[in-house]
């Protein structure tokens, strides 16, 4: 499917422009893999004891297909809410750099700071992927309603796909509820591996990777964060010397 | 309804330790983004750490698996996944191909093993 060329007349309308956004949901192939990653969490969510109105509401409120793991996972085994808190938001970090990245493209002379605040809500790393390919197709007037739109667009599929893995995960043999939740790590690493652009994003995947099974046997509560902060500070510690290196 | 939503003391936590302390840093970007440069050294930092938590999330389902995936032995799950990167490698970067091949090693394999 194509958008409509940067002069056309449909983009007159915002309510086109949104409805351009919705429709460009079906346009790649990272809608698929989100979807698997939300039957995951359903998934994820009922074999952790989990309410479905609660994990709905975790998919729109939340909105982070990794915290919402580790909310769900961390909770899930036992960890108070405080040292939940502290895994999500460290976890959450990184949408702090895609949201400076991307907003600029969506600004224009006349855009309020609340015009963004929906569209703020929706970054994460799919929406920001998507934002890169698709916005320069869009004039730049439209593109905060069209944002909204595939905003709107990709919530309505994880929500679809939360009841869906819920659902699944209460009826389904064991066989394919194994299967559903491995969809999570496969889909995760899988998705990360391929974000990697330099050295640094390579060593702190593969890092992280290997500290947390040492660092689990230390049963802190807090074991993601200290293998996740150390793993992260290596590898940024590697890109740094290599860098000096070079100059 | 207090049966789909749960007690309301679980969406108070849901809103305290999920909703606010993911939503802050969104928040942030959007008040306080214009003083931060792109390219800056911190920002490859923060990028480093929050891939790194999330090789820790992706490693504690694995390890320590939840629910019904716990039922399946600890080899298969590891070559699962394992053959899933093998075959995104292959197939140059193909997340589909590679969630797909570790999907079917894991069920053909529990299902061989009965």
């Amino acid at each position: 499917m194509a958008l409509p060329p940067l002069d056309s007349l449909q983009w007159k309308s915002p309510i086109r422009a949104f409805a351009w956004g919705v429709s460009s949901v079906a346009s790649t192939v990272l809608t698929l893999v989100l979807f698997a990653t939300y039957l995951g969490i359903g998934a994820l969510a009922h074999d952790s004891g989990f309410s479905l109105g609660w994990v709905l509401g975790s998919t729109i409120l939340v909105w982070a297909g990794p915290a919402q793991i580790i909310l769900i996972s961390t909770l899930g085994s036992g960890a108070t809410a405080v040292q939940a808190a502290i895994a999500v938001t460290v976890s959450a970090i990184r949408l702090f750099p895609m949201v400076v990245s991307v907003l600029p493209l969506m600004k224009t002379p006349q855009t309020k700071r609340r015009h963004l605040v929906l569209v703020t809500h929706f970054i994460a790393v799919t929406l920001w992927v998507e934002c890169y390919r698709l916005l320069p197709k869009v004039p730049r007037e439209r593109r905060i309603a069209f944002t909204h739109g595939l905003g709107c667009g990709l919530v309505t599929v994880c929500m679809v796909a939360t009841t869906l893995g819920y659902g699944l995960a209460a009826r389904l043999p064991p066989l394919f509820g194994a299967a559903i939740l491995l969809l999570t790590p496969l889909a995760f690493l899988l998705s990360t591996a391929r974000n990697c652009r330099q050295i640094s994003d390579v060593l702190a995947l593969v890092l992280g990777l290997a500290l947390f099974p040492l660092v689990s046997m230390l049963h802190t509560g807090v074991d993601i964060l200290i293998s996740g902060i150390t793993a992260g500070t290596i590898a940024y510690g590697v890109h740094w010397w290599r860098e000096r290196e070079r100059a | 309804m207090s049966e789909f939503f749960g007690s309301p003391h679980a969406l108070l936590i849901l809103v305290l330790a999920g909703f606010l302390p993911n939503e802050i840093w969104r928040m942030a970007g959007l008040w306080f983004g214009a003083g931060v440069d792109e390219g800056s050294e911190v920002l490859v930092w923060v990028r480093a750490v929050a891939t790194a938590i999330l090789a820790g999330v992706i490693a504690q389902i694995l390890v320590q698996p939840p629910g019904v995936l716990a039922g399946v032995p600890d080899w298969l799950r590891y070559g699962a996944v394992a053959a899933g990167f093998a075959v995104f490698m292959l197939t140059r970067r193909s997340i589909f191909a590679g969630v797909v091949s570790g999907e079917i090693v894991l069920v053909a394999g529990k299902w061989w093993l009965g």
